[in-house]
């Protein structure tokens, strides 16, 4: 029997363990995956929680539901990986020894990083919603918030989908009003990109609309430390800024079990081929998702168009043929922009988002890089669609790799 | 793309302002670009982060981020922003002659 182990059972390690395992023959091979907790979190719907459009049902499903019975799951903590002995060892004792391994354990948020961040404000005027704890936290906290200045700051980049930031800033200016408690809430957005966004295009896109929504905005400021009792947070120049609510978005890391393997950058990610999915490193090894160091976006998305290559990639490898598929950094995120809008945007590792209609040239239904209403319905439809066709690794009606088709320059 | 005339040599630099061809560097070059980009004059310390950011770009192909550059240059972040003011990664990008980190967006 030949082994093949997914280290990590969230978005990109299901779809992989239930396409691999139908196109693996069940009598030669035995499909191993591994994960530290039994709940799948649906991560996009933490950004609807603090403003009560989601509840933590709407975003929490059995992990055993997604992966396929064929697979063996092994809910632990992963302690390391041994990549020059092919093997794995687990918190519960476990050894896997392995042919092949894929490493999908993904990205999360590290406070600890950032002096005075996860001090005595935390969780008490200081929240960050890229947890399911950090996003109910600040649900509550909200609910009975009098106004006062909202700062949202991005700690460092890069961070899970870059979007969800702008999204936070465009949902509390909708959710404020709704309050109507808008004249009494002061929303800045405090960056260490040059403006809104990475790329010049959606940036100045993306920027005028946090202007038309009055939401000021303070680029290249990268955060030093936080000053819980004066409330302000300081760049590495000493310029400081005032907040009643620090809305944080923290440093991003791979997970610690990168780093205790020797096998990560300085931000624990894996350094991975930017095209064929293959280590760097080890010829038996993959990475996908937000585990890699690729220079895509981290998004459920993206994890989804790496699937399709590192699925074709991965079938080669084992038959020592040689990898044709090629991945070109697509990305494609829905932006809820607040009062039943959203603006859409697709791009890859060369082409930065531009106008256009998507998935049909000249024809949509959604329109890139433009705030409509039907946009909003495709995020509205992401949910259902991640749970039903992207988990259960169904072919979706959009290609993996980026098109030019529809798209204006 | 442009050609300056920079310490006595025709160098080619990129739309954003860093070399396009980073063998050409040498330290007259770096001195006199550091006065472009309004560092000043150039102490030992500038050089020992140049030359990790010149040795780091040499083996990955790609230069070091500021976290890079604290975990395995040595050099604390506030220093490096005390040393090149106004976005270190960048500037001092710039001034090490090679191409822009693709950390910095
Ligand atoms: C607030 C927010 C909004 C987002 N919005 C969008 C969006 O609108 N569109 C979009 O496409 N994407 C969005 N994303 C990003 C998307 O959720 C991620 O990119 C995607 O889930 C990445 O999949 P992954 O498999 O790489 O990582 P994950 O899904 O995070 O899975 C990693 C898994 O590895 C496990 N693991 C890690 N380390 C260990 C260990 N040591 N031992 C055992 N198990 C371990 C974890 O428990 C986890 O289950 C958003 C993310 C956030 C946080």
């Amino acid at each position: 029997m030949k082994k093949l182990v997914i280290l990590g059972g969230g978005t990109a390690g299901t779809i992989m363990a239930t396409r691999l395992n139908d196109a693996l023959d069940s009598g030669e091979w035995h499909i191993t995956v591994v994960d530290q907790f039994e709940t799948h979190y649906y991560q996009p719907g933490f950004l609807f929680i603090p403003f009560g459009i989601y509840s933590r049902s709407d975003v929490m499903k059995p992990k055993r539901d997604f992966i396929p019975s064929g697979v063996e799951v092994i809910f632990s903590p992963i302690e390391v990986i041994e990549p020059n002995e092919n093997r794995v060892k687990l918190d519960n004792g476990t050894i896997l020894n392995y042919d092949w391994l894929i490493i999908a354990t993904g990205a999360k948020v590290v406070p600890g990083e950032t002096e005075g961040l996860a001090d005595q404000g935390w969780f008490k005027d200081i929240f960050d919603f890229y947890t399911i704890e950090g996003a109910s936290a600040l649900q509550r906290h909200l609910k009975f918030w009098e106004g006062g200045r909202l700062v949202i700051n991005i700690s460092e980049m890069p961070i899970k989908c870059p979007v969800a930031p702008l999204e936070f800033a465009f949902l509390a200016d909708w959710w404020f009003t709704e309050q109507g408690i808008r004249d009494k809430v002061e929303i800045d957005f405090v960056t260490p990109l040059p403006g809104a966004f990475t790329r010049p295009r959606a940036s100045s896109v993306l920027g005028d609309i946090l202007q038309k929504k009055n939401v000021n905005l303070t680029p290249d400021f990268s955060i030093a430390r936080v000053d819980n009792d004066r409330k302000k947070i300081i760049d590495w120049e000493e310029k400081e800024i005032d907040y009643d609510l620090l809305v944080t978005i923290p440093v991003n890391m791979g997970d610690a079990v990168i780093a205790r393997s020797g096998m990560g950058d300085d931000l624990n990610f894996v350094p991975t081929d930017k095209q064929t999915l293959q280590s760097l490193k080890y010829e038996n090894i993959f990475v996908i998702g937000d585990a890699t160091n690729l220079p895509s976006s981290k998004a459920g998305s993206v994890a989804h168009f790496e699937s399709d290559i590192l699925f074709e990639n991965f079938l080669a490898a084992v038959e020592d043929r040689p990898m044709r598929a090629a991945f070109d950094g697509h990305a494609n995120c829905y932006i809820e922009s607040g009062f039943g809008k959203g603006i859409l945007i697709d791009f890859n590792y060369d082409t930065e988002p531009l106008p256009g209609k998507y998935p049909l040239p000249g024809i949509g239904p959604f329109s890139l890089l433009e705030e409509t209403k039907m946009n909003h319905y495709g995020k509205v439809m992401f949910r259902w669609m991640y749970w039903h066709l992207l988990l259960r690794g169904v072919e979706l009606p959009i290609e993996s790799q980026m098109l030019m088709a529809g798209k204006r320059l | 793309m442009a050609t300056e005339e920079i310490a006595g040599h025709s160098v080619e630099f990129d739309t954003e302002g860093f070399m396009v061809d980073h063998t050409l560097w040498n330290e007259d070059i770096a001195r006199e670009i550091a006065q472009k980009e309004g560092i000043g004059e150039l102490t030992e310390r500038h050089f020992d982060v140049l030359k990790f950011m010149r040795q780091e770009f040499k083996e990955k192909g790609d230069g070091p981020s500021i976290r890079a550059l604290k975990n395995r240059g040595g050099i604390p972040t506030r220093e490096l922003y005390e040393l090149f003011p106004g976005g270190p990664a960048k500037k001092a990008a710039r001034i090490a002659g090679i191409k822009k980190p693709t950390g910095c967006v």
